[in-house]
């Protein structure tokens, strides 16, 4: 099945991983990725924290193609610019904010536009959990994940309409769907200090380096993301936040879609591992090592085992 | 028929946008009017003496006003025209205020459209009978539903002025919230000892009868004449012969019941007696976790029970209960803060009620008065107090302020250094609200003699952190800053809300209640203890949230209606109700099946089958007149003719 897909920015940059293992999973689930054509940059936080209408015409540009096309849905892997593209629709109901925008946009967009959804929500959206577990070639049982949803997934709630902002749930029970062992992770909507990794370096630091160390103690193999940002800021960063926290963390930071490429056996080139400044390599080895031991396990053991996971 | 009209400017209220002086010029046009005026403030008693003058010199024999709405002032207009000597339901009320006035700013538009009010009210008039008014006897017993502070205030008062009292409690013990605290703002005294005698003089009581874990389960009948069936619950114990010794609650096995007294803080037994000083002091059995009512074996109390009150078959028992006025005093519960995940959502041990807070510092709590963690049973030295939670927050569906935590807040930042002097408490606050006598004072000996932080600002987020501690964020307002606290424990000041089951009694009692549950009283300035249903009075956090000054006070207040009540012999039945014109009646029933306080009955004359109404029972609603396929039952006062000739009057302006 084919969906209209708007990439953003970083998916062609510092987040090509995420746009890699997104493009590999999908693929592995039957729903094809088409982007939109001749889309632009939904303005990130610059533009709209400088001008709601000149943000919301980026914004729009990208709707009235989706609309053109005749799209359903609009999926996009990026929080920020899901945010951004729900809140310029929401904002054109408004007449006299619709007619300033199309002045922008030198002509009038289109009256609807089609609703825009996350990769993971369109995921989710298509299949239930049993579908995903149905296409798990290596479970990832055995592995301790955190999900981290980073500020802007589930806000604000009446916007971005994800289950409880403060404890959303949906990664928990896609990695759970892989065979993970999810985390109860208190930090999971915290501020990871976004894109004042720039101005307000010391601060982005210590608010990445709290995440790091709770998702440490508690433990965790690796923390699950789905922000480009937040994967940034935790990732790239990490030895900044270790610095700022005076200790050395070594945590992985994979996106949600690289974890399901690993459960779904998917080669590791689709998925970017490579790109990842913290090396996912300590995490396959575990993981093959938890499977090899399975396997060696007697046969009877082995059906004994299945049933307690059950 | 000789009519007068009086249009009132109430000050500036109506005349500021409506010419007074020209609707009663237009109103001396209308039939049958025989004089018109317009008076600065008609309910006032110059006003009220005109009308009575206009009366005798202009002989009239029907009076409208054209004011405010009926709700406030009808009744203060009915008797103007019956101590001038007419039928007081010879009056009729045009409100020009609430319906004109205050809702439009045209002068011209205001003015026609009252006029036309006032026209509606005289047509009306025009077609008005005097009505008389029935006597009946009054019952004088007074049901009290609920036994914290305002119910047992309420019923000790009745008491004392002679009346018998029935007093519902639906837990095992009267005592209500207070009975749980500590100690109480601002003198810092043990609630367990003022609180004590109380309960005791209800236990002493001859005028009081106490049904303890029972719940009121129907009640039928019109003030002076409730019928009120009470649904004793089960306690399988018979207390008559329970004297409350204890010794089964020594040797009951299941040691892991949850001690709901205490909050949940700590467990209990199956068979158990609240606290040492509860009233009636008599052992309940939790029949979900006795060994003996789950699986059949043990037995254990029955046996060492030296009275043999211990029954295990014992049933629900209803009784049935006939009073003349009822109190409620139903209090609150606090709300499920577990909606708060950023909180942890109730999963952290060491994040607390406040409530669970005075358990620990109770010295008849799980801890002995010993405050001790609830992980691990650490002291805590760095205690942080979170207020607002659940209170004046939107995003909860809780935008009201439950108004006494910051006081209670206050003291237990208090008690806690008394308890702990090397501690250190802080308090995340929205504002600090202390407006009783002795409050604002409260407050401050918290901050400067106990050394207390008070932090100006929300909290975001508390998790655990490696050291077995709580970190808790938040920001302080003041100093535009985002601040974090290692905490040992979190008491969370958690709002109130109406005592579960509120709507549910409220429509058992049928009066009204908010969006929240808290019951509405008649007046919001003028009748904080009435109700809109006669003879049913309010006292303590059912009505809105109060502190247990302002409780026990309405609970005084609710005590002296019920005896002003009681002072008559008999009461004056209200003959605005319906009335069955047996000719027209052709039994069809669809009146008794639509009647929602069954008032009306079939009865057999000359051999046929007719509607009669049971007078005392009809409230008047009119729902049978709009059911009546035949017209037969016409509601006095509001008659189809009544209401048609208002309508023509309309249609024909």
């Amino acid at each position: 099945m084919n969906f209209a897909y708007y990439p953003g920015c970083s998916a062609r940059g510092s987040s090509k991983d995420y746009e890699m293992s997104t493009q590999a999973v999908c693929k592995a689930l039957d729903m094809r990725l088409v982007d939109i054509p001749d889309w632009n940059c939904c303005g990130s936080t610059p533009a709209h924290a400088v001008d709601t209408e000149l943000s919301a015409a980026l914004c729009v540009r990208n709707l009235d193609i989706a609309a053109q096309q005749k799209a359903e849905v609009l999926l996009t892997p990026c929080p920020s610019c899901l945010s951004n593209l729900r809140m310029a629709a929401k904002r054109m109901e408004n007449p006299a904010f619709r007619s300033r925008v199309d002045e922008l946009l030198d002509g009038p967009s289109a009256k609807e536009f089609p609703p825009v959804t996350s990769v993971m929500q369109g995921i989710a959206a298509q299949m239930d959990m049993g579908a995903i577990t149905a296409r798990v070639r290596q479970s990832l049982k055995g592995l301790k994940l955190v999900a981290y949803y980073g500020c802007l997934m589930s806000r604000p709630a009446e916007v971005m309409n994800f289950g409880d902002p403060e404890n959303p749930t949906l990664m928990e029970e896609m990695m759970s769907a892989c065979g993970a062992e999810m985390l109860d992770f208190p930090l999971k909507t915290a501020c990871c200090g976004a894109s004042f990794g720039i101005p307000e370096r010391p601060m982005t630091a210590k608010n990445s380096g709290r995440i790091l160390e709770l998702a440490t103690r508690l433990g965790a193999d690796a923390i699950v993301v789905a922000c480009p940002l937040c994967q940034m800021n935790l990732d790239l960063r990490q030895d900044q936040a270790s610095a700022a926290m005076d200790t050395k963390f070594r945590m992985p930071v994979l996106y949600f879609t690289q974890m399901m490429g690993i459960a779904f056996d998917l080669p590791e080139k689709e998925l970017g591992l490579n790109k990842l400044c913290v090396s996912a390599d300590g995490l396959i080895r575990k993981l093959g090592e938890l499977r090899r031991e399975e396997a060696a396990k007697p046969a009877e053991q082995k059906a004994k085992a299945a049933e307690g996971g059950r | 028929m000789r009519i007068g009209v009086f249009i009132c400017h109430c000050g500036s209220n109506i005349a500021g946008t409506v010419d007074c002086a020209k609707v009663a010029a237009i109103a001396r046009t209308y039939p049958d009017v025989v004089y018109a005026d317009d008076p600065m403030y008609t309910c006032a008693e110059p006003g009220q003496a005109a009308i009575e003058a206009a009366i005798h010199e202009h002989k009239l024999d029907g009076v409208v006003v054209a004011s405010c709405s009926p709700r406030m002032h009808e009744p203060t207009f009915r008797r103007t025209v019956e101590r001038a000597g007419l039928n007081r339901y010879m009056l009729e009320m045009a409100n020009i205020r609430e319906h004109v006035s205050w809702i439009g700013k045209d002068m011209e538009a205001n003015t026609n459209k009252a006029a036309e009010l006032v026209q509606l009210a005289v047509e009306k008039l025009r077609n008005n009978k005097p009505l008389m008014a029935k006597s009946f006897d009054v019952n004088k017993r007074v049901l009290v539903i609920g036994g914290g502070v305002a119910g047992i205030q309420a019923a000790l008062d009745c008491a004392d002025g002679g009346v018998p009292v029935v007093l519902v409690e639906r837990e095992a013990t009267i005592g209500g919230k207070m009975a749980k605290l500590d100690k109480t703002f601002p003198t810092v005294d043990c609630s367990a000892c003022i609180l004590g005698p109380k309960m005791v003089d209800v236990a002493q009581h001859s005028n009081i009868t106490l049904y303890a874990y029972s719940e009121v389960e129907d009640i039928s009948g019109y003030v002076g004449n409730f019928t009120v069936k009470i649904r004793k619950r089960s306690t399988y114990v018979d207390w008559s012969l329970c004297t409350g010794c204890g010794a089964c609650t020594e040797k009951c096995p299941a040691k892991k019941t949850p001690d709901a007294f205490n909050e949940l803080t700590g467990t209990t037994t199956a068979i158990t007696i609240a606290f040492p000083q509860a009233i009636p002091k008599k052992a309940v059995i939790n029949p979900q976790f006795c060994r003996q009512l789950l699986k059949g074996k043990c037995g254990v109390c029955a046996k060492v029970c030296p009275t043999g009150a211990i029954k295990y078959d014992m049933e629900d028992e209803i009784i049935t209960e006939e009073v003349g006025s009822i109190v409620a005093a139903t209090g609150y519960d606090l709300m499920d803060w577990t909606v708060y995940k950023e909180y942890g959502g109730g999963t952290y041990p060491d994040v607390i009620t406040s409530l669970q807070y005075e358990r620990l510092l109770s010295a008849s709590g799980p801890t002995g008065g010993h405050v001790k963690r609830p992980s691990d049973g650490r002291e805590p030295k760095n205690i942080v107090f979170v207020q607002c939670v659940g209170s004046r927050d939107k995003s909860v569906g809780r935008p009201y302020c439950s108004g006494f935590c910051c006081m209670y807040t206050a003291k237990q930042a208090i008690l806690t250094k008394d308890h702990i002097p090397d501690s250190k408490s802080f308090v995340f606050y929205m504002d600090i609200r202390a407006p009783g006598k002795m409050y604002d004072e409260f407050t401050r000996r918290a901050m400067e003699e106990y050394g207390t932080e008070y932090i100006r600002g929300r909290v975001s987020q508390i998790y655990p952190d490696a050291n077995g501690q709580m970190t808790v964020m938040g920001v302080d307002t003041l100093l535009g800053q985002p601040v974090e606290i290692k905490a040992d424990l979190v008491v969370l000041a958690v709002g109130v809300e109406a005592s579960k089951g509120s709507p549910q009694l409220a429509e058992k009692l049928r009066i009204s209640y908010d969006s929240y549950g808290f019951f509405m009283e008649s007046h919001v300035k003028l009748k904080p203890v009435e109700t809109n249903t006669a003879g049913v009075y309010l006292a303590g956090v059912c009505q809105g949230v109060k502190d247990i000054p302002a409780s026990v006070a309405q609970g005084s207040a609710a005590a002296a209606k019920v005896l002003a009540l009681f002072s008559k012999d008999k009461l004056e039945s209200d003959p605005q109700i319906a009335q069955v014109d047996i000719r027209r009646c052709v039994n069809c029933g669809k009146c008794i099946r639509c009647c929602p306080f069954g008032a009306i009955k079939e009865v057999e004359i000359r051999g046929e089958g007719k509607a009669q109404v049971i007078e005392t029972v009809c409230q008047g609603c009119g729902l049978c007149t709009s059911t009546c396929p035949q017209g037969a039952i016409q509601l006095s006062h509001a008659t189809d003719n009544q209401i048609l000739a208002e309508v023509n009057a309309l249609c024909q302006c």
